[in-house]
């Protein structure tokens, strides 16, 4: 018997398991909360040193970044957001896996054309529209201010 | 009780963006890129800076706050010096986390080798 | 129509070609799987002591050729053809598996159908006269595969439970005349699919993208040949995993055929379910080592006498996916039997 897809698509949700949303999300909560509060850890060290709120955000931005290359490099960033999910892509870890992951994979094209060049395909997207967003956010300003 | 707010506000916004990945076919990328362009809008409408004095890095750390530090730069850099502070405005102010993944992305890919996943 | 076609699609071979010898080979996973002891030969090194993983997979392709021209005493020279694939952009692990062969090649893409793709056309070739040692190979490399159509293995995105696992695995077959007495297996019957397209598009479920390739070809057969489901000791399905194979029964089951007695998949035979491979196993070199590892054995002892292998592909590249296109499939089927000299 020949089905139409729209047949077959009911077919296919129904055979189809769902993520298990409730135990993705009791993960994403805990070890993004964890990322967080470690963060939170992080900053209060950077102001003790004497950093000013401004440059003890990004000293914060750089530990965690770091931290999260090397979590990549060992190999262990991706058993962690294997099950926490949303939990390390959202925190800005996750911007850093990203950006660390394919370096170290594609080395195999070379450090130019593989490493460098493959750096930001994950992350590219991020930076072209945040960036781009925060100028149409100034140029607003601009014209709201005038 | 900053490190309560934070842990609470940072799963909270994990956890939502965890409904996002397992209900929708939305890719990583594709949220990572809504998540930086609402908060820069956000920051705009005036609704995170709150949340940021609330939750600190809670806020901060996840992308969302991303969008938060170019928006604020730009607003920064904007009554500084006018239109040339759309500009330079956010880059300035997440230079510090942009050069951060490139230079430790390289050291990853330098010091490192490639491995299965098992 | 010649007398070699029978029905819509079936070509009945008339003097059915042997296969003589085999050879599978698998990675780290593989050899943890059910089938483990059944490999060949297994790799616990994903990189096969190469510098790439591009590398590994030609590797292992070579290592699965030499083993099944060797069990047959013969050099990999002597071939008359390789018939061969994998799912590498260009289909380059097969090419330079071939290079230095000095063996007629033909590279062939069915995605993840393969090696039923390779042993139904060198079956061809060899009923037709026009070779008498076929070599049919294919091969897959879990991190070949993923870095080509998802992400880097180190990035931490997250599986969904409808996704398959590439196997790392290759699997070769020896094809030899019908007069080759030593062979214990012939090939009967194959079927070509056509292309299906039901209109998924989640890259992630590629065993509900296949399963209607699997039925279209599957149920061309059986009516072309006038058998049953049970006139077959196995009917497996090449890397529908749990997901496809569900719904390959479920269509089955439209058309009052029961084919779930008979039915198992060689994505579900590889892979042990608490290995979290998610719907199970896939690739080209599922199938491949599934057929060489598990199923020829026991078609050559004779503990099963007849059975179809239907190997599905999903035809799709990274760009595609992209561009938002739903997931064209094909499944081509092979009749094979225990046959020869005990």
């Amino acid at each position: 018997m020949d089905v139409t897809p729209q047949e077959y698509e009911q077919m296919v949700r129904e055979q189809s398991k769902p993520s298990p949303l409730l135990r993705d999300m009791v993960w994403a909560f805990a070890v993004g909360g964890a990322i967080c509060t470690l963060g939170q850890a992080i900053l209060d060290f950077w102001k003790k040193t004497g950093l000013n709120e401004k440059d003890a955000a990004s000293a914060t931005s750089i530990t965690l970044i770091g931290l999260a290359a090397l979590l990549t490099g060992l190999h262990l960033y991706e058993k962690i957001a294997k099950h926490a999910g949303a939990g390390t892509l959202v925190p800005i870890t996750g911007f850093s896996n990203s950006v660390a992951s394919p370096a170290l994979e594609f080395k195999s094209e070379g450090l130019i054309l593989g490493t460098a060049a493959k750096m930001f395909t994950i992350a590219g997207p991020v930076l072209v529209y945040g960036i781009g967003a925060s100028i149409v956010y100034g140029v607003i300003l601009v014209f709201l201010g005038v | 009780m900053q490190y309560i707010n934070a842990f609470v506000v940072g799963g909270i916004i994990c956890a939502l963006s965890q409904i996002l990945i397992d209900k929708t076919k939305l890719t990583p990328a594709r949220i990572l890129t809504a998540y930086v362009v609402l908060g820069v809008i956000l920051t705009a409408i005036g609704i995170y800076k709150p949340l940021v004095d609330f939750a600190g890095a809670g806020a901060t750390v996840p992308l969302l706050g991303f969008g938060y530090t170019l928006a604020e730069g730009v607003k920064t850099a904007v009554a500084e010096s006018g239109l040339l502070g759309a500009f330079t405005g956010g880059a300035k102010a997440a230079a510090g986390g942009i050069s951060a993944a490139v230079f430790f992305g390289l050291l990853t890919a330098l010091l490192f080798r490639p491995a299965d996943k098992s | 129509m010649n007398g070699k076609r029978m029905g819509m699609a079936t070509i009945r071979l008339e003097r059915p070609p042997r296969v003589r010898a085999w050879a599978a080979v698998g990675g780290k996973k593989e050899k943890d799987g059910p089938l483990g002891a059944e490999f060949d030969q297994v790799f616990s090194d994903t990189m096969c002591g190469e510098k790439t993983w591009e590398k590994a997979e030609v590797h292992l392709q070579k290592v699965a050729v030499g083993m099944a021209a060797n069990k047959c005493k013969l050099p990999v020279s002597a071939l008359d053809m390789i018939l061969a694939g994998d799912l590498l952009g260009q289909c380059v692990a097969s090419s330079y598996a071939a290079r230095g062969t000095q063996v007629p090649y033909l590279g062939l893409y069915g995605a993840c159908s393969t090696m039923a793709e390779s042993l139904a056309i060198g079956a061809c070739m060899v009923d037709g006269g026009f070779a008498q040692r076929v070599c049919a190979v294919a091969s897959s490399h879990f991190c070949t595969a993923e870095r080509q159509y998802r992400f880097p293995l180190a990035y931490g995105g997250q599986r969904t439970p409808t996704a398959q696992w590439t196997a790392t695995a290759a699997g070769a077959c020896i094809l030899t005349p019908a007069a080759d007495d030593c062979a214990p297996v012939r090939i009967t019957h194959v079927c070509f699919g056509k292309v299906c397209d039901l209109g998924i598009t989640d890259a992630n479920n590629m065993g509900a993208a296949m399963a209607p390739a699997a039925y279209d070809t599957l149920r061309t057969l059986l009516s072309d040949t006038g058998t049953q489901p049970k006139d077959y000791d196995g009917i497996f399905t090449g890397d529908l995993g749990q997901v496809g194979s569900r719904l390959l029964c479920e269509l089955f089951s439209l058309d009052h055929i029961d084919i779930s007695t008979v039915h198992d998949d060689c994505g579900k035979l590889l892979f042990d379910s608490k290995q979290d491979v998610h719907a199970g196993g896939s690739g080209c070199g599922c199938a491949a080592s599934v057929l060489c590892a598990h199923l020829l054995p026991r078609l050559a002892d004779g503990r099963m006498k007849r059975i179809i292998l239907a190997a599905t592909g999903a035809l799709i590249s990274p760009t595609s996916v992209q561009q938002g296109e739903s997931i064209p499939a094909v499944c081509h089927a092979v009749v094979l039997e225990s046959g020869g000299k005990r």
